[in-house]
């Protein structure tokens, strides 16, 4: 390959989250053999690679929220706690009683699970106009305005569970997180369909030129006839939303609802998987299949971790390594320091 | 003094807040209204209050710190390693740690500096890393029983008729008066403001902004680990799970104390407002007995709430208003006081 080519390449926005994904990859392929191996095992796929595209699912549903907020020159970092709330809502919802029918335990919901679900969807999306009325109407910045959820929203969710660990015994709950669609876990199904609707909405709807255009430059969006405000709250009401989808996952893979760790940092994970996959924090472009790319970068982070043998407190550091290697490669001040020095030498 | 106006002005209702939720504590419970109990406010959140202190540089600079929590938790961890397992003296240890915190802090600022990499993300990298190498020293915790140390902890000083304090306590004023006089008093100081306020501005007026935005860090850095020696002390253990969510609180004890997260405006006595604000909610609760703990954290968010809406109605009323009539013909200035 020629220098130009190879240098548009590298210039392309998801290049180096993939180059980095594939590494981390190979890297697990050579140490763990079986690694690529997939098996079809009672109508299910299984394998590694379904096991980091399931378990990154709630940080992907979380990823793509996060990158419209931030796409509009926002942050929301207020996901992890309306994870909380939603599992919280969910869980005391259908949570019920153990009854003893004909000498068996059988699970009486307290609510219907649509009704439930619902609700916790609502919880959330209300979560998020909180979020998008404090940033649009009142004009607050928003990593103060989400930071009060942030550091409310755990207090409300616990107030929710009552303090404590609420334990879910609906089955049919279980779906959403362990359930298998078409061989393939439902949790990844339920991001795919996300991830269809908002790259249906952006490339084929004006909606994602005037997201871009409101976070690239605000003013110019607004005199352009954009309604900057109404977009603003509907843009954070999703952000909120799509946070909700993932405690929902949440909840039903670990089959419970705590107030104080579900989504714990997740609401980090989320913005660096978006700053990962190559949209900046300062706004305008944004690319939903780059935060897909980040949040699977972690995910793979994390499971390699586990699987090669590394010490699992080493998590953090390596996690800050390549995270700030990512950041740094991206940076086009780092870029422009090296050509100069290959100028100078 | 600050004189009352539109900008001082948050900080004054924080003042006067904080006045009025300890008279209601006094009316409402018994014990309540002593001067100890002012005092364990103090003693309590020493180690916040210096930590804080270093947040509201950061924030006056138009940055933010979100490693700080980390490096309380990683000092704690170094404090308790240094002197249980490697048997240092913690007259050597502490400045170490100091120096050591003031190290990583720089090195976050330079990065943010040198490679325009927003705060926010360098610093999260920096929290992660410091997390991450607390569990490499120790996954559990570790209990702090060094006789010099145990000594600091146990120690109280006498304050006149009021009670007594914690040496912590002392550190933190001391903390408190370089930090005022270094952000007020210095021309360091003005340059903070400078940058947080127009950053274009202040390096087109020849200030240092680059030499001036890694102090900024390293203050942060530095006051963080000063906060994990005083925490450590004053819990007598070291652990990786120490001081989660820190960060949170001391962003909320300076937004409280009336700084705005745009940079360049704020003070560092107002952040002291915050902090006992935080404590004394938490003071509250307890007293109360019947309140469960996460009705904290409801009403610091809350509280959170109420100060960023009454910063913003100040700005919209003072834009509504104009600073001086309007010269016939001329154009009005604009008394925004924020570039975006």
């Amino acid at each position: 390959m020629n220098r130009a080519r190879l240098a548009a390449l590298t210039r392309s926005p998801q290049f180096w989250p993939l180059a980095v994904l594939a590494a981390l990859l190979a890297v697990n392929g050579l140490f763990n053999p079986g690694f690529f191996s997939l098996a079809w095992r009672d109508g299910h796929l299984y394998g590694a690679l379904v096991d980091i595209l399931n378990r990154a699912a709630p940080l992907m549903t979380v990823a793509l929220g996060m990158t419209v907020v931030i796409a509009t020159r926002g942050i929301d970092i207020s996901v992890g706690a309306v994870v909380a709330i939603a599992a919280a809502v969910a869980a005391s919802l259908i949570g019920g009683k153990l009854v003893i029918v004909d000498g068996q335990q059988i699970h009486a919901p307290s609510v219907a699970m649509p009704l439930a679900l619902l609700a916790a969807l609502a919880a959330a999306a209300l979560c998020g106009l909180f979020n998008g009325v404090l940033v649009a109407s009142v004009g607050i910045q928003p990593i103060i305005a989400t930071l009060i959820l942030m550091v409310a929203g755990r207090g409300i969710a616990q107030l929710i569970t009552g303090g404590q660990i609420i334990t879910i015994y609906h089955p049919p709950y279980f779906f959403i997180g362990a359930g298998h669609l078409l061989g393939l876990p439902f949790a990844l199904w339920l991001v795919a369909a996300l991830l269809a609707l908002m790259a249906w909405l952006k490339h084929r709807t004006a909606l994602g030129l005037f997201i871009q255009a409101s976070g690239g430059n605000p003013a110019a969006a607004r005199l352009s006839g954009i309604n900057a405000r109404g977009l603003l709250i509907a843009v954070y009401a999703f952000c909120g939303l799509t946070a909700g989808i993932a405690g929902l996952m949440i909840s039903s893979n670990v089959k419970s609802a705590d107030g104080n760790n579900a989504g714990q940092l997740l609401e980090l994970d989320a913005i660096l998987a978006v700053t990962l996959g190559g949209t900046s924090l300062l706004g305008g472009r944004f690319s939903l299949r780059g935060s897909v790319l980040g949040a699977l970068i972690i995910q793979t982070l994390t499971t390699s971790i586990y699987s090669l043998g590394v010490p699992p407190e080493v998590n953090l550091v390596v996690k800050a390594v390549v995270v700030f290697a990512v950041c740094l490669v991206q940076s086009p001040e780092l870029r422009s320091w090296l050509t100069k020095r290959r100028v100078a030498a | 003094m600050p004189r009352l106006n539109a900008q001082t002005l948050p900080s004054w209702v924080a003042v006067l807040l904080f006045v009025a939720m300890f008279a209601a504590g006094s009316f409402a419970y018994r014990g309540f209204f002593s001067g100890q109990v002012l005092l364990n406010l103090l003693i309590d959140n020493a180690f916040l209050l210096v930590v804080a202190i270093g947040m509201t540089f950061v924030i006056l600079s138009g940055g933010i710190d979100l490693s700080v929590g980390s490096v309380v938790a990683l000092t704690t961890m170094l404090l308790a390693w240094g002197v249980e397992r490697a048997h240092l003296s913690p007259w050597l240890l502490v400045p170490l740690l100091l120096a050591g915190g003031a190290l990583y802090g720089a090195a976050m600022g330079w990065i943010v500096q040198r490679f325009e990499i927003p705060a926010f993300i360098v610093t999260l990298a920096g929290m992660f890393f410091a997390r991450g190498l607390c569990y490499l020293v120790s996954i559990d915790s570790i209990a702090i029983t060094d006789p010099v140390l145990a000594g600091w902890s146990q120690a109280r000083l006498p304050v006149g008729p009021m009670g007594e304090v914690s040496p912590g306590v002392v550190v933190a004023a001391v903390a408190l008066a370089a930090a005022v006089w270094l952000a007020h008093g210095t021309p360091f100081g003005r340059t903070v403001y400078a940058i947080g306020g127009n950053e274009r501005s202040a390096l087109l007026m020849g200030l240092p902004v680059a030499r001036t935005r890694i102090a900024v860090y390293a203050i942060s850095g530095l006051c963080a680990a000063l906060g994990g020696v005083l925490f450590g002390t004053y819990t007598l253990s070291g652990y990786g799970l120490h001081a989660q969510g820190l960060e949170l609180d001391a962003i909320a004890a300076t937004v409280i104390g009336g700084a705005l997260l745009t940079g360049g405006v704020g003070y560092v006595a107002g952040t002291v407002t915050g902090v006992l604000m935080l404590g004394v909610i938490q003071t509250l609760i307890m007293f109360d007995g019947t309140l469960s703990s996460w009705w904290t954290r409801i009403a610091i968010g809350a509280l959170l709430g109420l100060f960023c809406v009454l910063q913003r109605a100040i700005e919209l009323l003072q834009r509504a208003r104009p600073a001086a009539p309007p010269a016939p013909g001329g154009a009005r200035l604009d008394p925004s006081p924020h570039p975006r």
